[in-house]
Order: structure tokens, then C-alpha cells, then sequence
């Protein structure tokens, strides 16, 4: 992120805080490093978004979400939402606020590198343990896994690694 | 938009969109092939998987849409759901249907058609993403990018269920080498450019179709061999060129099914 100087640049920034992801209340758009820009005009805003999945059904949702969040900024007339590829999203862009957040949704962050046969492993984000199998590279929704703990005995999900290396 | 900067003559717009249908149409019917798989996959996690995996081939032909579309040549539902047949540049291969009988009502499905379809189709898919990297036309070469981030788990996944399956019961051996000779047949037209395949490599939109070809076979010799058997050879000329607005009767009725709603009214906001 940029550093912001424009006092309305700065709240929406703040706004953007309290946008959160659809199905997970504890990480913010920013937190999933999904914000590429914020631009300020006078009263007209341009942000651009990294989609996490080309194919995400939360997308529009979470493009409405922004527009009324920051809609409701005094000073704010006009705002633009757009999608943009460039950069790719990749999921070390998660902040590590993001990370936390994941874990106390029950949901391991993302690994940070691959094994050099292609798999990566992630800790059980309930007891830590690093005892876990992988159930299901694919989940409920495109961005995340199915494992579970040998441990503790619990599924739970993780956020996959997404890298352009790969 | 600043997309139409590098479109600097006629000629290079006119390729790069007819490489983008080609593209678009490809993934657009092999993820449509891929729902209708859904609820009849052979178990739980599988379903899941492939309904995924679906999901995000269904992003990547939505966003070649809109690219068209940044275009000017309408908008992405129209080009999907409303482009008659002949107006349709996908390869032979993702058109064909999943196996005898209706989804709605007793489909018979052949998941070893399915497993062999997927895996060759997202290897070429993959060289074909490599190459686009490099594209002339600087959209689509962003494109191809987070697209390579998304199918190298839908990779994994058919490579490991193609060799699997092989390496499993004789009648599982033999109904996935039955596969490889069907979807052989309709492998003519996967890499093929079409009429205008000249001017898509002399503008640098994609590299050559042989090239291509070349390291599609490189990726699939270790896996092959692995499995005792010989990368299939592609058919020299196909019956039907797909890239050119030839398909058979199975396209046309995928295309009847998956427009029926839209067709009740073009107009609405769905």
C-alpha cells in the first residue's frame, strides 16, 4: 500500500479497514492485501482490486461492500471500484494482521513456500499441532483447502498458497 | 481505456480477438462439460474438488469475456451465453458431452473420458498459459498470469487421478485406455489457430502451434512413460476444425441448455 497523504485518502483507508471478507468476519480486504490502489480526485475515489480467485462468487459482494463503505465518507461523491490482474494476487500478500485473523477463524494462514515435490504443510491452527493430513487441496470455496488435525481431532481449513513461481 | 493502446493497427485487433474467443470458448464449454458432472462425481471429496476446479475455469473464461468486451464487442453474458454455433471457436474436445443420457435425468457418465479429457486439456492448457505470458498484446499477457497461479492445482489434481486410475484395476486400465483413444480422435483442433493462426504468431499474440505442440508432449512423456504408455500422436487434419466454426450436434445442445434462461429474457438483470 501506498503511503496515504490525502486526508480522505486516509479514511477511506480506514473505511476499507471495516470491509471484511464475505464469509470471514475477522479479515479485512486490506488484511488480504487484495487492495492494489486508492486514488483520490477531489470528491471521486478510484480503488483497484486484486481479485484472490479470477472466479470468486464473493467479488460483486464484496465490490458493493466497498462502494457503500465508502460512499457513507463525508467528502466522498463518486467512488470506482475496479478488478485488475496486475499484479497477480498472490497470498504472501496477506498482512500478518490477515494471518491472525485466519487463525482465530479456525483457518491456518497460507504456507509460505512449497516442497520441491509440489505440496506444502501448514500447522493445525487449533492446537498447533503439526501433525495434519491433507483431506482436500480443493474446499468450499476456491481459496481454500480441507485438512485435518491427528491431534486434536479436528477438520479445518486452510488458505491455499498462491504464488506465480508455481 | 488503456487496455486499447498496443491494439495499434486493424489487423493485430482483428487477431488478438479472434484469439481471445478461442480462448474464451474453450474454457467456457469445458467448465459448463465440468457442472454437469456435479452431484455424479465417483465420491464426496471429488465433487468438491471438481466443482472447484470448475468454478475457477468458469473465472477464466468470464475474463477473457471481458476482455472482448473492454473490446467493444459486447458484453461478457452475451458472448458466452448468446454467440450462435457457428460463431463458436472452441476445440472439438471440450464440446463433446460427458457420456450417454441427460444430467437431469439418467446420465451414464464415463469418468475415465472424464479424467483423460481434463488431464491432456489442462496440460495444453498450461503450455498454452506459459506462452501468453510473453503475449504482444499486454492484457492478455497479465491475464495469463494469475490464470498460472490458479490451474497448478487443477493440474496436480488430473495428473494424479490419470496415473492413479492406470496404475489401478485391470477394468479401470482398460476403460482409461478406451478413454485415451476417444479423446485422441478429437485432439486435431486443440492447438490448431485456425484461418488465422499466421497472423496470431506473426503479431506475438501466442507462439506457433508446432512449438506449442513440442512441449505439450515433454510435459506428458515422463507421466505417459510412468504408465507404460506413449504420448498420443495428434491427428494431422481434423474432421471438424473448431477454431474455424466447425462442431458437431453435442455443442449445439450444450448451447441450447445453457442459454435456455437467459433466452426468456436477453434484457434482465440477472
Amino acid at each position: 500500500m501506498p503511503a496515504t497523504v490525502n486526508p480522505l485518502e486516509a479514511r477511506v483507508l480506514e473505511a476499507l479497514k471495516d470491509v471484511k471478507d464475505p464469509e470471514i468476519d475477522t479479515v479485512s480486504i486490506i488484511d488480504l492485501g487484495m487492495v492494489e490502489k486508492i486514488a483520490v480526485q477531489e470528491a471521486v475515489v478510484e480503488i483497484k482490486i486484486l481479485p484472490t480467485f479470477i472466479g470468486c462468487p464473493a467479488l460483486n459482494i464484496i465490490k458493493n461492500n466497498i462502494e457503500k463503505a465508502v460512499q457513507s465518507i463525508d467528502g466522498v461523491e463518486k467512488v470506482n471500484v475496479d478488478f485488475i490482474y496486475t499484479p497477480a494476487w498472490t497470498s504472501d500478500r496477506i498482512t500478518d494482521n490477515g494471518r491472525a485473523g485466519l487463525k482465530e477463524f479456525g483457518i491456518a494462514p497460507p504456507p509460505s513456500f512449497v516442497e520441491s515435490d509440489g505440496s506444502w504443510h501448514v500447522d493445525c491452527p487449533y492446537c498447533g499441532s503439526t501433525y495434519v493430513t491433507m483431506d482436500n487441496i480443493f474446499g468450499p470455496t476456491a481459496c481454500r483447502s480441507i485438512l485435518y488435525c491427528k491431534t486434536c481431532k479436528n477438520p479445518f481449513e486452510a488458505m491455499k498458497l498462491i504464488s506465480t513461481s508455481m | 481505456m488503456s487496455e486499447t493502446t498496443n491494439l495499434v493497427t486493424k489487423d493485430f485487433k482483428e487477431a488478438a480477438i479472434n484469439l481471445l474467443f478461442q480462448l474464451a470458448d474453450d474454457d467456457f464449454l469445458f467448465s459448463y462439460r465440468g457442472s454437469e458432472w456435479l452431484g455424479l462425481a465417483p465420491h464426496i471429496e471429488e465433487d468438491i474438488a471438481y466443482s472447484s476446479i470448475t468454478q475457477d475455469t468458469m473465472g477464466h473464461a468470464s475474463m477473457y469475456y471481458h476482455l472482448l468486451e473492454d473490446l467493444g464487442l459486447g458484453t461478457a453474458d452475451q458472448l458466452s451465453h448468446l454467440r450462435p454455433l457457428e460463431e463458436r471457436k472452441n476445440c472439438i474436445l471440450v464440446e463433446r458431452s460427458n457420456g450417454e443420457g441427460y444430467y437431469m435425468d439418467v446420465p451414464t457418465y464415463d469418468w475415465a473420458f472424464a479424467v483423460v479429457r481434463n488431464y491432456l486439456y489442462t496440460t495444453a492448457k498450461k503450455v498454452k498459459i506459459d506462452s501468453l505470458k510473453n503475449s504482444s498484446y499486454q492484457p492478455l499477457a497479465d491475464a495469463a498470469i494469475k490464470v498460472n497461479t490458479e490451474i497448478y492445482y487443477h493440474l496436480l489434481h488430473w495428473k494424479t487421478w490419470f496415473v492413479q486410475l492406470l496404475n489401478s484395476t485391470q477394468e479401470a486400465k482398460q476403460r482409461m485406455q478406451a478413454a485415451i483413444k476417444t479423446v485422441t480422435n478429437d485432439l486435431g483442433d486443440l492447438f490448431s489457430l485456425g484461418n488465422d493462426a499466421d497472423k496470431i504468431v506473426s503479431f506475438g499474440l501466442i507462439e506457433k502451434e508446432s512449438v506449442l505442440i513440442g512441449r505439450w508432449k515433454e510435459q506428458l512423456e515422463p507421466v505417459f512413460r510412468s504408465v507404460q504408455l506413449k504420448v498420443p500422436e495428434i491427428p494431422n487434419a481434423p474432421s471438424l476444425n473448431g477454431r474455424n466454426g466447425e462442431h458437431t450436434k453435442q455443442a449445439q445442445e450444450a448451447l441450447d441448455t445453457l442459454s435456455e434462461v437467459i433466452r426468456f429474457d436477453t434484457a434482465a438483470a440477472w
